[in-house]
Parts: structure tokens; sequence; C-alpha cells
């Protein structure tokens, strides 16, 4: 388990002469110049938030001008009535709660298919494995025209339900439970008496925590990268999360919102999200090797 | 296919009787199904049956009598929903676009994940783990996120790439004509190379280093390892990073619809989900429903064809 959470453990003894110092400097080079590629806009982002709409215009994009970010925070959460902070609660409530729930759901069901040999099990997975391979944005209009027949539009649920189902997130847990958690702890825990759902909350629950990690922040990602869903299925704006709010700030550029407030609001949006990362990203387990490394 | 699942389904068979047999096994099933129903419930009711709902709603059209005075009338049509998004320019044309914009930006993608992943695992890579933070850093600002802060990046009047492209000469707005591709598929590379290198990078270190060391003892340099060692063995690897990535820009949605808000180069139906939304929009429901079932349909046949392939291509070697 922890030669695989910590990938970053030197897996390889000292390779003394392996390397010309050109082809070493190369190298650097190269991954330097990517790694500038990545960072680039997200300092441009980070500047950006600091600066008054008019020095936006008028100063390098990519250096600090007049120190404004306080001002902007400001702005942003008074624009139209501080609904930007409901924005991001709504965000919260959809992404943790929608994830957290989503893992939960992910890991019994994923546990199910890897020890218990019960008739149809393979089709189950199949099916399950088919549905992975159609991403959610596919989803979202059918959703819509079933919940719009339904009445269910414009509620929390209607974006948080679908939220709850990640397909991919049981295909995960199914391959972290099949090479992590060993058929002879189960039996262990029953022949102690211990009940089927016992052992799986204090026996593999425990085991398939880092896993879980990845799982939770996949469907984070995939919550908050579905923008459709929401856009079709809320139309009044207390109900938005923060990436459809901001979309219509973007939108009304011209219209009477500043610049500085919607790049101040995107920065502070993602703010948390880049903090949560770089503090999970140990945890974080490429599951699609460990499913194909099979 | 039919050939690779059935000697599975037999042996299940053999063992679910063997299970039965044995005086648990009944229990163990109910806790199976009870283990599973949660996310059954939910899977049924939230995936299968909007597929089920949409393939319905493909079949109908909402036929107004008279002079629109009576109840609309929903009237079963056949595959003629099917017949008029097929011939309908806009929707093919989003169709080929993304065809287009994957020919192109995947393989490239896909090349500059493959070459960084060895880079960060060969003997000569320096400061690992500062490069994987960063690497990983797009993965935090996902979707929509990154796509306004592109959309702002690209804006002439604030853009610093447009200001550094003058002063070098170029007079460029990328924003318009034919540079919006570019423009897309440089938002797609900027959010998942990282994420695919990193997935790539994990396979490589799940290599023995034995098997490298055997290359190099043998004479053979670093790129000649990496050529005949370690690509074979990440294999399983590249092909998911590369069919999740085709699925992607299948769905390509929120890059397109926020710069649609800042450029007139794309159209409302830029990409084959924006030409659904706007079908949802104007109330074409039925039309909606069999673009949806179209494109899902496609993308499914792509993805699950491909992994099949490779599954039989990898038996094979």
């Amino acid at each position: 388990m922890t030669a695989v959470t910590r990938a970053t453990a030197p897996n390889s003894p000292p390779r003394g002469r392996q390397g010309t110092p050109a082809g070493r400097t190369g190298a650097f080079i190269v991954m330097a110049l990517f790694g500038l590629y990545t960072l680039v806009p997200v300092w441009w982002l980070l500047v950006s938030s600091t600066k008054s709409s008019n020095d936006l215009f008028t100063t390098n994009g990519l250096w600090f001008a007049s120190l404004n970010f306080f001002d902007n925070l400001v702005d942003v959460f008074k624009q139209q009535d501080g609904i930007f902070a409901r924005w991001m609660l709504n965000s919260v409530i959809y992404c943790v709660v929608g994830a957290t729930g989503s893992t939960i759901l992910s890991a019994m069901a994923g546990y199910s298919l890897a020890k218990y040999p019960f008739r149809g099990r393979n089709l189950v997975a199949n099916i399950i494995l088919g549905a992975v391979l159609v991403p959610p944005v596919m989803f979202a209009v059918p959703l819509y025209l079933m919940a719009s027949g339904a009445h269910l539009v414009n509620t929390y649920w209607a974006v948080l339900l679908p939220a709850l189902v990640s397909p991919f997130g049981v295909y995960l847990c199914r391959v972290y439970v099949e090479a992590s958690v060993p058929d002879e702890l189960l039996e262990a825990g029953r022949i102690d008496g211990s009940s089927e759902a016992r052992i799986f909350w204090q026996v593999v629950l425990p085991i398939l925590a880092p896993g879980l990690v990845t799982v939770f922040l996949y469907q984070f990602v995939a919550i908050w990268s579905n923008y459709l869903l929401p856009v079709l299925m809320l139309n009044s704006d207390t109900l938005q999360p923060v990436t459809v709010g901001l979309a219509n700030w973007r939108e009304q550029v011209n219209g009477g919102i500043p610049y500085s407030v919607t790049i101040t609001g995107s920065f502070v949006s993602v703010l948390p999200l880049i903090v949560a990362f770089l503090i999970l990203q140990r945890y974080w387990r490429t599951g699609l090797a460990a499913g194909s490394v099979k | 296919m039919a050939t690779t699942i059935a000697p599975q389904q037999d042996s299940h068979v053999v063992m679910a009787r063997r299970a039965r047999r044995r005086s648990a096994g009944h229990r163990r099933t109910r806790s199976a199904l009870l283990f599973l129903t949660p996310f059954g419930i939910l899977f049924c009711a939230l995936m299968l049956a909007p597929i089920g709902y949409a393939l319905a709603q493909s079949l109908f059209r909402v036929e107004r009598s008279g002079l629109g005075l009576g109840a609309p009338k929903n009237a079963f049509v056949g595959f003629s929903n099917y017949l008029a998004a097929l011939q309908d320019s806009a929707f093919t044309a989003s169709l080929l676009r993304v065809v287009l914009i994957g020919l192109v930006q995947v393989p490239l993608m896909m090349g500059l994940a493959l070459v960084l992943a060895l880079l960060l695992d060969s003997a000569v890579a320096r400061l690992k783990r500062t490069f994987r933070l960063i690497y990983f850093l797009p993965y935090a600002l996902p979707g929509v996120s990154a796509a306004i802060m592109w959309s702002f990046l690209y804006q002439p009047s604030i853009s610093p790439i447009t200001a550094a492209l003058s002063r070098v000469g170029l007079d460029v707005d990328l924003l318009s004509g034919n540079l919006v591709y570019v423009a897309i598929a440089n938002m797609m590379t900027w959010s998942y190379t990282g994420f695919n290198m990193l997935v790539i990078y994990s396979a490589l270190q799940a290599i023995p280093t034995e098997l490298g060391e055997a290359g190099r003892v043998d004479g053979c340099g670093e790129w000649r390892v990496a050529w005949h060692i370690k690509i074979p063995a990440v294999r399983p690897a590249l092909v998911l990073t590369t069919i999740f990535s085709m699925i992607g820009t299948a769905q390509l949605y929120n890059d397109p619809e926020i710069l649609h808000q800042v450029s007139p180069a794309i159209s409302s139906s830029f990409t084959p989900i924006m030409a659904v939304q706007e079908s949802t929009a104007t109330n074409n429901y039925n039309a909606a429903a069999a673009q949806s079932i179209l494109l899902a349909a496609l993308t499914f046949v792509l993805s699950f064809g491909a992994l099949k392939l490779s599954q039989r291509k990898e038996r094979q070697s």
C-alpha cells in the first residue's frame, strides 16, 4: 500500500553512469519548458487578481501593478448583493456532498463486485464499465428531458443526485479491492463472527482509504467540470454553482460586471481547490494504470 | 467478444453453484446484493433510465393539429428524427469539427505526455517531485474554471500572449477565424497533458528496474531502452489514456462554450454537445434526444472498439 501511495519514493538504485551532462541538461530544459507552460497561465491569474480593472488593460500582464487585491475581493463579495458567497456554498454542496456520497456508494458496489461471486456479476460489471465510456456530459440532456417531465428541474436534487453516481468510481474501487484486500482477511473476520457490514466498515474501508481519496478527487473534479448539467437544470441564480455564476459574469463583462470582479472571482473560486489538491496529491493514485497493469 | 466472455461466465456459473452448496453461500449473495443496491438504484434511475427516456423521445415528434389551436400531440415518427439530425448540416459539421480536433490534438498531447513521462522516469531527471507537482496543477482548475481563465488570456485587449506576439511583430487575434481551433486545442493540451503524463509515469514506475538495467548492460542507450522496453511495457496505460482523451474530445463543451461568449468565430453549434443544447434551448426535445443518442452511440462504439481492438492485440503479442 505505502509503496503505491508514495510513488515519489525512489524505486531504483542509484544509476551512476547513465546520462551525459548534455543529456541531463536537455531533459531538464524540456521539462522546465513544459513546467513554465503549465505555470504561466495560473501565475497570470494570480497577478491579475491583484489589479484594478484599469491596470489590467495598461500594465504588463505577467507582473504586479499597484496592489488592489483586497478592494477586488470586497467587490467580488458585494456584487449582486453578495451572491458569490452563495455560489461558493452551492459548489461545496454539489462537489463535496456529491463526491463523498458517490465515494461511499462506489466503495460498496466495487467491494461487492470484487469479493462476492454471485450470479450475473460479470454482466453487471460490464454494464458499469460500458457506462464509464459514456462521459457524464452526455447524460445531461437526457437527464434534463426526464427531470423536466418529472418537474424536478430547478432544485438542488436535480444536480446533486446525478453527482452521486460514478461508474468510474465503482470500476476503480473494484480494482483497488482486488489488488489490496486479501480474501484471508475477510475469512478471518467471518470466523470471528463479524457481520458482512462490519467487515466492510472496519476491515475493508481502512485498507481502501488512500484509494478512496483518488475516487473522491476524480468525482469532485467530474462534478466541478460538468457545467452543462447545472446550466440546464437550474435557472435560479441562488442555486447555481460558482462555475455557472462566474461564466454568467464573464458573459456580462461588457454589461456592467467589471473585469477585475470576474478575474478575482475566478481566482478565489479555484484557490481552495489548488490548496486541497496540493495537500491530497500525495494520496492521488493513477487508478487507470492500476487497472491496466494487470 | 462473445468468445472472450463465455469462458468467464462458465467458470462463474460453476463458482456460483459451488458457493450455493456452501452453507453460508446464500447469506453471502444477499450481502453482495445489499452492497450493490444503493449504487444500483441510482445507476438505473440516473443513467439507464435517461438513456431509455431519450431513446423513446427520439422516436416521437410533437405535432400540432390544424392552426396550432388544439393540444399538441406526441406522434410516433420512427427514425425520422435521426435522419433529420444526420441531414442537419450544422450538426454534421459539429461532428466533423470534433473529429478533426481529436485527430490532431489527441496524438500531439499523448506524444508530449509520453515524452515527459519518459524524461521524468529516466535517470537523468532532476527535481522529480517538483515537476510532478507542477504538472498536476491544471487538474486543480477543472473544466469551466480553466476555460474562463483562458478566455481572458486570449482576449486581445488584456492578453499577455497577444502582447508578447505583437512585440515580435505578429499581430494576431487568437479568437478569430481558424485560430480558434488552435486556441481550443491549446486549452485541452494545457488541461490534460499533465494528467495523462502522470498516468503513464506511474505505469513506468511499475516496470521492474532490472529490465532497464539488463538493456543497458547489453549496451542500449537511454532512448533505445525507452523504445524497446519501456514503451511496450506501458502500452495498456497509453491505450487507456488515449481512449479517455478521445471520449473527452467527443464531449467537448466547456472550452468552446465559454469562448463562444467572446468570439464570433465560434458558432452556437460548434461542437455536437453545443448543438444538442441549442436544440434543447429551442424546446426541440425530440431532436435533442436523437442527437444525444447519435453522439453517445458514436462515442461508445469508437471507444469500446478501440478498447477491444487493443486488448486483442495485447493477447496476440
